[in-house]
């Protein structure tokens, strides 16, 4: 069984992102970037598959600018067999994501795609329903558990108040919640190992997409900021103030 | 042109981020007709028709709608649309898993977590885990959105109920996916997403056992759900469904108790936009007071359990 694993290159999760003074956007020059949390969760799922015998090969793909081959080259690191970078400039949308994914999944025929279940950078939570409803695939988001079978897989779900446990049939889409594994750390070895791994290019034109966006971004604000307050002398202080002042006991 | 709500529900009863998300529909403005889709949903459908504004509630039932899997109800929210120009569901589970799925049908961008309507084509939303905000104004024929319900109040029930309508469902079933079971938490603390009160802790707790030891008994005493930050649960001192922040679960809780949590920014982006933040930390340097209404500088351990004995 062939796997399919997008990861896209994202602000790390560890930087406090700054938003322009001019409300265009939030400032990326000279920020650190690594692989979307929730993607490397997706890695290590299709990895340990194949390491398991039940995928023979995992492929990984990026839609990004020429410096996602970095986040690809991790994704090799990591386990994954080859890569395809659909190189883009600037922001893609979720719906243009999907669209250029399903025209990988046309040519590689994998039999499940995992993703991670959101970018930390958009925060968008699409792609993956996305690509599922494009391909008229089953999907099965927010996995905390994955049991493949040869033709279906049972997934463990993150819901709100618990879990749900659904049976899929393949071909699937599954997207990474983080208690799915715990990601593993490339070894030096790997790390040197992954730069001889194949890596191709291609463009959104190669699967005939256009990467316009649906969505103007008029701009991009800081949030509301929320004001210190006061420390309390002691506890007979505070349940006062929580009682008297805030009302919330 | 209308506004169609997809509920949240569980058969049994309506969710009140239904009502929240419908106060964002209301302020989009139009007609608003609220989808039930599932099985034996009455009573869901007759809590539907009492909230203030809606102008019908539709239902469709069947054993495929039963458990709500994406695929089918995608289907039938798909098949519906004609009929509307906005399709809406507040941000739980269920949106999020089925409303991407009806935007990509349909070919348009979905808008995620609205969190305010600045007009009908145009909304906020976080990025970065909130901590930017991007006005986004949409130029597609049909808007899908989720509702970021925590920055929406809830539609009260209005002097009139809404007619409520059955609608012929079908061959609902792609026959994709099953459901096999849900495994709901069993204790009785309040879910970390909807509880009014949450404690959390961090790494200052030292291990399983004292977090279990002092962050327990004054949740219980409250009522209040159980947090954790990120180097708590990377330490191994609690599970990772208990973290709040950029990595885990965004929580907005009236109350939102911090011991021994520094303030760390992925911590932050979660829980940044709860009502009352209260600090208890030894450092007074600490960035989780710049962003506390009440901060102790103090050893958790001693007031924690003085704060348990004075409620």
């Amino acid at each position: 069984m062939k796997v399919l694993v997008p990861v896209k290159r994202v602000v790390d999760y560890n930087v406090k992102i700054r938003v322009k003074a001019d409300g265009s956007g939030v400032d990326l020059a000279n920020v650190k970037m690594s692989m979307n949390p929730f993607d490397e969760i997706a890695v290590e799922e299709a990895v340990r598959l194949k390491e398991n015998g039940q995928a023979d090969e995992v492929v990984a793909v990026s839609i990004g600018p020429a410096q996602a081959q970095e986040t690809l080259r991790t994704a090799l690191a990591m386990g994954a067999d080859r890569a395809i970078l659909i190189t883009v400039d600037g922001p893609v949308e979720p719906l243009s994501v999907a669209k250029i994914l399903a025209g990988v999944v046309k040519d590689e025929q994998p039999e499940l795609v995992i993703l991670g279940k959101q970018a930390i950078d958009d925060d968008a939570n699409q792609t993956g329903q996305m690509l599922s409803a494009l391909l008229d695939w089953s999907q099965a988001t927010f996995a905390s558990k994955l049991e493949l079978g040869s033709d279906s897989a049972k997934v463990t779900r993150e819901v709100d108040g618990g879990l749900q446990a659904i049976n899929i049939s393949l071909p699937a889409i599954v997207t990474a919640d983080l208690r799915l594994n715990e990601p593993r750390y490339a070894s030096l070895p790997n790390i040197m190992k992954a730069k001889k791994k194949p890596l191709d290019t291609k463009t959104p034109d190669d699967f005939g997409v256009s990467v316009a966006s649906r969505l103007r971004v008029i701009r991009v604000e800081e949030p509301a900021v929320r004001q210190a307050g006061v420390k309390v002398a002691n506890v007979a202080e505070l349940t006062a103030k929580l009682k008297n002042e805030a009302g919330v006991i | 042109m209308a506004i169609l709500l997809f509920a949240e529900h569980d058969n049994i009863a309506l969710s009140e981020q239904t009502a929240k998300a419908l106060s964002a529909a209301a302020k989009i403005g139009g007609d608003i007709d609220i989808l039930v889709a599932g099985k034996d949903v009455s009573t869901v459908a007759e809590a539907s028709a009492k909230l203030s504004g809606v102008r019908t509630v539709l239902v469709a039932q069947s054993d495929a709608l039963e458990n709500q899997l994406a695929e089918n109800a995608a289907s039938l929210i798909v098949s519906l649309s004609g009929d509307y120009d906005t399709i809406v569901a507040a941000a739980t589970a269920n949106g999020k898993n089925i409303l991407p799925r009806v935007a990509a049908l349909l070919d348009v961008m979905q808008i995620s977590e609205v969190m305010d309507v600045v007009d009908p084509d145009t909304f906020k939303r976080p990025i970065y885990a909130g901590n930017a905000v991007e006005v986004v104004q949409t130029t597609d024929a049909t808007k899908v959105m989720t509702i970021r319900t925590s920055s929406f109040g809830a539609t009260e029930d209005g002097s009139t109920t809404a007619p409520i309508k059955s609608i012929d469902v079908g061959a609902a079933d792609a026959g994709k996916s099953s459901f096999i079971e849900n495994i709901l938490s069993q204790n009785d603390r309040p879910e970390l997403g909807s509880a009014k009160i949450i404690v959390s802790g961090g790494r200052a707790l030292g291990s399983e056992e004292k977090f279990k030891a002092v962050i327990t008994p004054l949740a219980d005493k409250l009522g209040a759900a159980v947090g954790a930050s990120r180097a708590a649960v990377d330490a191994g001192y609690a599970p990772n469904d208990l973290q709040v922040g950029q990595t885990g679960k965004v929580v907005a809780p009236d109350l939102y108790i911090a011991c021994g949590i520094s303030g760390a920014i992925q911590h932050l982006a979660g829980m940044k936009d709860s009502k009352i933040i209260v600090a208890i930390n030894t450092d007074e340097d600490a960035p989780i007071f710049q962003v506390a209404d009440y901060g102790i500088v103090g050893d958790l351990f001693d007031v924690l359990p003085e704060l348990e004995g004075q409620l």
